[in-house]
């Protein structure tokens, strides 16, 4: 939660109503289980690290006033970070569809390159899980375990290819061009 | 079907005709089993004009098994037939065993195809009417084998896919994993330079598939070249690389085999530590 809020605040300071709306339209329905306050809290606590500052207050025509949110060069350097570091073999779909958007977003990093990255990493998990399953019997119970890792792997594996899909046909530029 | 390409017969190409020495897996030690230079292959003309493979190069040394992925349409069945000699290039070469094959003549390229390339499809293409063993030993016969001989060999392959059991039984009294380890063992017969498998495992269950699995990686154990198209994630994973197409071209090329040996030496080594024993956490 922390790295994505960073990220969605690289290309320029917002607030934290700019930002919720922002994640929503990223997660569609499992947005709905973000809490209202979590943004705010999430924001504060960014804050106390010292990865964000509070730059203004804007004063809407109708509404609250709205604290204004910057990156700090620490906040930059952790969001570089995050980008950059691979997601591990456990990582979530949520998580690294909102790295991609972020990505896009902050044009910090190319989406396509990061699908790329995931699928060679998935890949080499895949390997070493059938590798492994060839070793055992189908029925064996290390068998069923590695058949459902493997499956596992499969099925992300295969929404990667919907991912460079979408993100190939909204890529600003022209294609297979890094973006670093 | 016209073609597009623009054909050389091959008279010049000497000896195609039998026994020439040089061919058989030990030829391929030279330099690549497979090679693709340039390649495309273009459907239709003017602007109906599609580009099933573009421009595509690629080398597949000898021992190495590679995996063509890609979504369809993208031409990699396209491709595999380009590289066994099932189709004409409209442009650029295909190399086997260090010898260009796209413009050889249809005789030579058929005599070719019988001793140097194994193919399996996702319908096995067995002889309705033949035995397993009469399906294994065909090959070989069509190559000028003596009938000892195939049957000999046949034997042999139906016992290294697990079959020989059924070597008398008709493909309608086999289940679809049989019937595809006796296109393997077919595919087989004459120790060809290249395996070229089309979807291998399309129509097989998932304990089928594990048994064709196993026996493609003893394959890759025992130094055969190995070209499989497939859609199937679980069965590219089980390559040493993995090249995917996107619009007749190669998008990308990921190396699979890591620290992996020529034998089943993967007995529990790497499993730990930055592989699968990562995707459990065992903090409590």
């Amino acid at each position: 939660m922390q790295d994505v809020v960073l990220a969605l605040l690289t290309k320029e300071p917002s607030h934290g109503y700019d930002l919720r709306q922002r994640l929503a339209a990223a997660l569609g329905p499992l947005g709905e289980a973000l809490n209202a306050g979590q943004i705010y809290v999430t924001l504060t606590r960014l804050e106390k690290a010292g990865l964000v500052v509070q730059e203004r207050e804007d004063a809407p025509v109708r509404g609250p006033r709205r604290k204004v949110y910057a990156l700090t060069a620490a906040g930059q350097e952790r969001v570089a970070a995050w980008m950059a570091e691979s997601a591990g073999p456990r990582a979530d779909v949520a998580e690294f569809h909102l790295k991609l958007v972020a990505a896009a977003e902050s044009g910090l990093a190319d989406p396509l390159a990061l699908v790329d990255a995931r699928r060679r990493e998935l890949m080499r998990s895949l390997a070493e899980a059938q590798r492994a399953a060839l070793a055992h019997d189908t029925d064996s119970e290390a068998g069923l375990l590695l058949e459902g890792i493997a499956l596992r792997l499969q099925a992300d594996l295969r929404w990667l290819e919907a991912c460079e899909r979408a993100w190939s046909a909204r890529a600003p530029r022209g294609e297979g061009e890094g973006n670093g | 079907m016209k073609r597009v390409v623009p054909r050389v017969m091959g008279r010049s190409s000497r000896s195609d005709t039998d026994g020439s020495p040089g061919w058989g897996p030990a030829a391929a030690a030279a330099g690549p089993a497979l090679r693709a230079v340039g390649l495309t292959r273009t459907y239709g003309e003017d602007e109906s004009l599609v580009w099933a493979v573009d421009g595509v190069d690629l080398d597949v040394p000898a021992g190495q098994t590679l995996a063509v992925t890609g979504p369809s349409g993208c031409g990699k069945s396209t491709l595999l037939q380009l590289l066994g000699g099932l189709d004409r290039p409209s442009e650029g070469e295909v190399w086997l065993g260090g010898r260009r094959i796209d413009h050889l003549g249809e005789r030579a390229l058929a005599r070719l195809r019988r001793r140097s390339v194994g193919f399996v499809f996702q319908a096995h293409h067995l002889m309705h009417e033949l035995s397993a063993a009469q399906n294994v030993e065909l090959p070989a016969l069509l190559a000028g084998a003596s009938p000892r001989a195939a049957r000999h060999r046949a034997a042999e392959l139906l016992h290294q896919v697990g079959l020989a059991h059924r070597a008398r039984h008709l493909p309608s009294e086999l289940s679809g994993g049989q019937r595809q380890r006796v296109a393997i063992a077919r595919a087989l017969a004459n120790d060809p330079l290249v395996v070229l498998a089309d979807e291998p495992t399309g129509n097989l269950d998932s304990a089928a598939t594990h048994d064709i699995l196993r026996l493609f990686d003893e394959l890759r154990a025992a130094g055969q070249t190995l070209v499989v198209v497939t859609h199937d994630e679980r069965v590219a994973a089980t390559a040493d690389r993995v090249v995917s197409m996107r619009d007749g071209t190669l998008a990308d090329d990921t190396r699979l085999d890591g620290n992996r040996g020529r034998r089943h030496g993967h007995g529990g080594t790497g499993l730990g530590g930055t592989g699968l024993g990562a995707l459990l956490s065992w903090e409590d």
